[in-house]
């Protein structure tokens, strides 16, 4: 089972470890590398990429600032097609309905297809503790669960094992539970996906409740669409007798038509590729063809304090499509088990501090998990301005202020650690809006420049830890402008002439 | 308090700040939203690219190939035959018939028929050697095929269990060039699947491998 992310340390603690793993980084570095490329060429096909992008951010955007009308009307739209609509304002409240309805069934297993929404709400650690076992058939999925792991990607959570790793996996731990590997299985990527089908396939076959959760949901018609490559999705959503599907309320959007730009964007973005293999949409049940109940978990969990903030909702607009770990620096060397969350990487960084909030050290530590390049917001396919988010929330960190816990309005204290930081930045304020002041400092600056240490003492130390420190010029831009009026008169600031040791002329 | 009730009243407070004169159109009558489709400019291409219809037919014969699906074509005369050489070939035994297929298809395959039953357990689908279906739509640039249950298709899960999938495409009226144009032709009240080649996977140092828990090998006959 996927081990708790509570009590994580601060992502630079958490980091540390993996950036000296050699193993993870080359793991990593491969992974990342060979999908940005495709990704490129798969992009590249379209030529009206911009317009697609923009289309998916308006309808994301219309949908969040209608939320309410448009999950009335998916409600309405699954009941009228035989589906049962259940509401969760937390985890704990869908793992309780969705072990009861496991229970009414009187079944002890469960098959599922991978669900960002279960793993954030611990859904199998829940059954389990209700005796009920939860089967993960994704392949990733499943290498994460027989290594008693944690996912590491979006879209690839077992992005950090490599293939001799996997095979290792398999044979070690597929006996306990259920068909075993075979002796003499070797690391090709086919050979480990054969095993993972000959394993899995004895479990579909005799399940009577999948679980899933769902990239889509259309308020209009109340249709669910899965988007998935394996088959494995296919398997959970048309073998049982019950489908339980746990969707967060923002996989909203209003019409049919709509998706016509999601299937277009999504697969190019996710796995660099024209169309994935498989996607199933169901609208709630049909005779003699697949399952016989179908229940639908609204899950809210956070995701309603995260609309409240005026900048940060846009992180609702995510359609987990990875894209932006796949090209940040930062995750490609810390990994994704540094971020404390089931969602890493940039995305994860604006997302899991918003869901629950920056109380803990992990979630007031991700804002600062990324050093700005904007990388991520280039590629994200509904232009989620992840860099904007980051700062707005480091500022939420720094200063505190209103935020949205629970559906209630609370006022955040500023956070520890950070009062060097804010009395750095006051002070700056302060000798900014001085001429007089400023020009003091900067001189004073300049004459003692040569006694100035390589790095910071204090609580800059950290800072200065990973960066060089600025070079003071000899005398300050203002000084130099006053005396040479822009170079027309260039006798330099010492007798010498000299122009800095910066070389500035 | 519901639940119900409090999620949406979360989302009404956290709201507050949207000025709540643009409300969603209501619908004229269900499923139609000629407001919203107003309110929603809809500046990308339903197509891309300018192709006639020969050329679409070549592009999905490409994709449906670049995704390592096995492509033929055939025309009415020539399909019992191709269909009877393609399961020979397989050395398949069975064959799941659909309900609805047109029977002159199979009226040269040797291969014993199997009915597309409610009452079929999955193991029983998974001693079938291969299916035979038609498809609802084919999309070209994507190189896709959608199945929605209709004659000739069967229940979702019988292109599914079977190792061995044959799609007969009627070209060129089954094709469409583009998603947006599938997506039209498409009714939300059929369950659908979408098969853009045999299952893969990229779990695996995201390089990707066919076969996974799907049919390991997809035939796509395009039938003149």
């Amino acid at each position: 089972m996927s081990g708790t992310y509570l009590g994580m340390p601060a992502f630079p603690e958490a980091a540390r470890d993996a950036v000296h793993d050699r193993t993870l980084r080359g793991n990593l570095r491969h992974a990342t590398h060979t999908i940005r490329a495709k990704r490129a060429k798969a992009v590249a096909e379209v030529s009206d990429w911009a317009e697609l992008r923009e289309a998916g951010r308006r309808i994301k955007d219309h949908t969040l600032l209608h939320l309410d009308r448009y999950l009335e009307q998916l409600e309405e739209s699954v009941t009228a097609a035989g589906g049962t609509v259940h509401w969760a304002a937390d985890a704990d409240e869908a793992n309780r309905i969705v072990t009861r309805l496991v229970e009414e069934t009187g079944e002890s297993e469960v098959v599922k297809v991978k669900s960002m929404a279960t793993q954030e709400i611990g859904l199998n650690e829940a059954l389990l503790e209700a005796g009920i076992r939860a089967y993960e058939t994704d392949l990733a999925e499943l290498i994460v669960q027989l290594g008693k792991d944690r996912p590491s990607h979006i879209l690839v959570p077992a992005i950090h094992r490599n293939r001799g790793e996997i095979r290792d996996i398999f044979r070690a731990e597929m006996g306990a539970w259920g068909r075993p590997a075979p002796a003499d299985l070797t690391d090709t990527p086919a050979e480990l996906a054969e095993a993972a089908r000959l394993h899995l396939r004895e479990k579909f076959l005799r399940a009577k409740v999948g679980i899933s959760g769902a990239n889509f949901m259309v308020a209009e018609t109340g249709t669910l669409v899965v988007v998935e490559s394996e088959g494995n999705g296919r398997m959970c959503l048309t073998l049982p007798e019950t489908l339980i599907s746990v969707v967060g309320i923002e996989k909203t959007v209003p019409t049919w038509r709509d998706l016509e730009v999601f299937l277009q964007t999504l697969p190019r973005s996710s796995t660099a590729e024209r169309m994935n293999p498989y996607t199933s949409m169901w609208t709630g049940t049909t005779d003699e063809d697949g399952p016989r109940a179908f229940h639908l978990v609204l899950l809210d969990n956070g995701r309603t304090d995260t609309l409240a903030d005026e900048v940060g909702r846009q992180a609702l607009r995510c359609i987990r499509c990875s894209a932006c770990l796949n090209v940040c620096p930062v995750y490609e060397r810390a990994g994704g088990h540094a971020y404390g969350s089931v969602y890493p990487g940039p995305i994860g960084a604006i997302l899991s501090p918003q869901l629950r909030g920056t109380a803990s050290e992990i979630d007031a530590s991700l804002p600062y998990a990324s050093s700005l390049c904007g990388a991520c917001y280039e590629v994200c396919p509904v232009a989620i301005d992840i860099p904007e988010v980051l700062v707005h929330l480091r500022e939420r960190v720094v200063e505190g202020g209103p935020v949205v816990r629970n559906g209630n309005k609370v006022v955040l204290k500023p956070a520890r650690g950070h009062a060097a930081e804010r009395a750095a930045m006051r002070a700056a304020g302060w000798a900014f809006t001085r001429p007089g002041v400023l020009r003091a400092g900067q001189r004073l600056a300049s004459r003692t420049r040569r006694l100035h240490p390589r790095t910071l003492p204090g609580p800059g130390r950290a800072w200065s830890a990973s960066r060089d420190l600025p070079a003071v010029p000899a005398e300050p831009f203002r000084d130099w402008w006053l005396r040479t009026r822009g170079g027309k008169n260039t006798p330099g600031p010492d007798a010498a002439g000299s122009t800095g040791e910066d070389g500035l002329k | 308090m519901s639940s119900r009730d409090r999620i949406l009243g979360r989302v009404r407070r956290a709201l507050a700040d949207v000025p709540r004169d643009d409300t969603p159109p209501v619908p004229e009558r269900p499923g139609r939203y000629p407001q919203y489709e107003q309110a929603f400019p809809r500046p990308y291409l339903r197509e891309h690219g300018a192709r006639d219809v020969e050329r679409t037919v070549e592009l999905l014969a490409e994709n449906l190939a670049d995704y390592r699906a096995v492509v033929h074509r055939a025309d009415e005369e020539g399909l019992p035959m191709l269909l009877a050489r393609l399961l020979a070939e397989r050395g398949a035994r069975t064959v799941l018939v659909p309900a609805g297929l047109p029977p002159w298809w199979l009226s040269a395959a040797d291969a014993t028929h199997v009915p597309d039953r409610a009452a079929s357990t999955p193991h029983e689908l998974d001693a079938v050697d291969s299916v035979v279906t038609g498809c609802a739509v084919a999309v070209a640039e994507t190189g896709t095929l959608v199945l929605d249950g209709g004659p000739g298709q069967g229940r979702r899960r019988i292109t599914l269990v079977p190792d061995h999938h044959i799609c007969v495409v009627h070209v060129p009226g089954q094709v469409v060039a583009s998603v947006p144009q599938a997506l039209e032709r498409l009714s939300p009240t059929r369950p659908l699947t979408w098969i853009s080649g045999p299952s893969a996977t990229s779990d695996i140092e995201l390089d990707r491998v066919e076969g996974v828990h799907g049919p390991r090998t997809l035939e796509v006959v395009l039938l003149r």
